[in-house]
């Protein structure tokens, strides 16, 4: 049994916060940086200049690379001999993504309450996903998500008949649809599988995994591979203006289903494609 | 090239140009600008995205007047993240603008000469375009930390209690922008994509 006081919780999200707000992983910034040594429409190659500097100006003077800064999305994976004292886990990371916002000078994007919108000020609550798993460690993984790209992502229930040629459809008209609004180029999250909240979940935490990294399971790789190729030859380019780099990547993970079902969720996340992990 | 009449030259093909803009943006002014055109900014532009939009909705509805003047006005759709200290403003980059589509016709007819944002217009918004001779900019979406660097001023002018959502006015210096729809219903987001798209 291992004892970790909450404290650590909030301190950390606080710090990750800020970090994920200002600096990219490496992945995105590589993929980014080679995108623009491929692109082949002058207009979307001057675009990826312009983000690979803005990434530089974000890192620099500290400056929110993009200043919708977000829904916090949290994901806890705590192993099962871990024991939390001080305080409430919950409160804890709430507390860690208010710091975090207000310190960071990062921007108070959420509404309490879905219809009567009135700003809580702080960016809490965050959207927190635990998971217990083994051991006594506890992984952290702190994702801002802005709502340009969340907003045109979708859920497909698809009947098992629509088979794989289904999903790949389904994939390609949700990025038709987000085109330009979406913020290209983007990162596609793909969830298919589980139930109806499980494939969202699965699409959501696709978008953690980075984007250099293709799924172990060799028919889902060669999907991601595919369907990244056919969205990169839509025309939609950087900013939607036109050119050949419309993603980044396609990241994929799947789950068990039942007999029934189909589910597929298309978690669309921009190329300001925020994630800090750490392991306590 | 050609010269027009006010001495501003364009390439035959119309297409891509660079322009420096000055405001007021006047309707002539707007004319000029074409669908792909790259466009520096140089002046005032007003900030305002949803909340500030059903506000000056409700104003009108009201027959109240608006708290900023519409005429050749550029208004930026876009809520910065706060300012560090000795900054005028923090990351400023577009939001999606479709949100604001129920509100621009209005305010189009009203005198309204350019929107900067990101993303699709609805068809009303492109009429209305077309219609008073206005344009739709788009900004690089995401690259908030760079267009901060244009703006050398930032002060809240109206709804102060909307926060990142008031209507603030910024001033700024070759603030960069790319023509999407233009007063004679180009629309670049349609035409480019298609110069590019190997599937449909
Ligand atoms: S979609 Fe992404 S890049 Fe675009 S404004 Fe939102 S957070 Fe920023």
């Amino acid at each position: 049994m291992r004892t970790i006081d909450v404290k650590e919780i909030t301190r950390n999200i606080r710090e990750m916060c800020i970090e994920a707000n200002h600096f990219l992983s490496d992945d995105m910034a590589d993929a980014i940086k080679r995108a623009e040594e491929t692109e082949r429409a002058p207009l979307g190659e001057q675009i990826l200049a312009q983000l690979r500097e803005n990434l530089r100006i974000a890192g620099e003077d500290m400056i929110p690379i993009c200043q919708d800064t977000g829904m916090t999305v949290v994901f806890l994976e705590v192993g099962q001999d871990v024991h939390f004292a001080g305080g409430s886990l919950e409160e804890a990371v709430n507390e860690g993504v208010r710091q975090g916002y207000s310190e960071g000078f990062l921007r108070k994007s959420v509404v309490g309450d879905p219809l009567l919108r009135k700003n809580t000020g702080d960016n809490t609550p965050a959207v927190i996903h635990y998971e217990i798993t083994e051991g006594e460690q506890v992984r952290i993984t702190v994702a801002p998500k802005g709502f340009g790209s969340e907003n045109m992502s979708r859920i497909f229930m698809l009947k098992p008949a629509d088979g794989m040629d289904g999903v790949k459809n389904a994939v390609l008209t949700a990025v038709k649809d987000a085109g330009p609004n979406a913020c290209p180029p983007m990162v596609v999250g793909v969830g298919i599988g589980g139930t109806f909240e499980k494939c969202a979940l699965l699409a959501k935490k696709a978008l953690t995994r980075p984007v250099n990294v293709r799924s172990g399971i060799p028919y889902v790789r060669e999907m991601e591979e595919e369907l990244l190729e056919k969205i990169n030859k839509l025309g939609i380019g950087p900013g939607g203006l036109g050119g050949t780099t419309t993603a980044l990547a396609v990241n994929i993970n799947t789950y068990p289903t039942h007999i029934a079902g189909l589910p597929v969720a298309v978690n669309i996340c921009c190329h300001v494609n925020r994630h800090a992990a750490r392991t306590l | 090239m050609t010269e027009d009449e006010a001495g501003h030259s364009r390439q035959k093909e119309d297409i891509g140009m660079e322009q420096y803009l000055h405001t007021p943006l006047t309707e002539e002014k707007a004319r000029k600008l074409k669908a792909g055109d790259y466009v520096y900014i140089t002046g005032t532009v007003y900030t305002a995205r949803d909340a500030a939009h059903k506000r000056m909705q409700e104003a009108l509805d009201a027959g109240e007047p608006l708290p900023i003047d519409m005429k050749d006005t550029v208004i930026y759709y876009m809520g910065p993240s706060p300012a560090r200290e000795g900054r005028p403003i923090g990351s400023a980059g577009p939001t999606t603008a479709s949100r604001m589509d129920k509100y621009a016709p209005r305010l189009l007819d009203l005198g309204l000469k350019g929107m900067i944002g990101k993303g699709r217009r609805s068809g009303e918004v492109l009429d209305a375009i077309v219609r008073n001779g206005a344009v739709y900019f788009a900004a690089v979406g995401g690259a908030g930390a760079l267009l901060s660097k244009a703006i050398t001023a930032a002060e809240v002018v109206a709804y102060e209690d909307l926060g990142t959502e008031a209507i603030y006015k910024l001033e700024v210096t070759d603030f960069p922008v790319i023509v999407v729809a233009d007063a004679e219903g180009g629309n670049l987001y349609e035409t480019a994509v298609k110069e590019y798209a190997e599937i449909q």
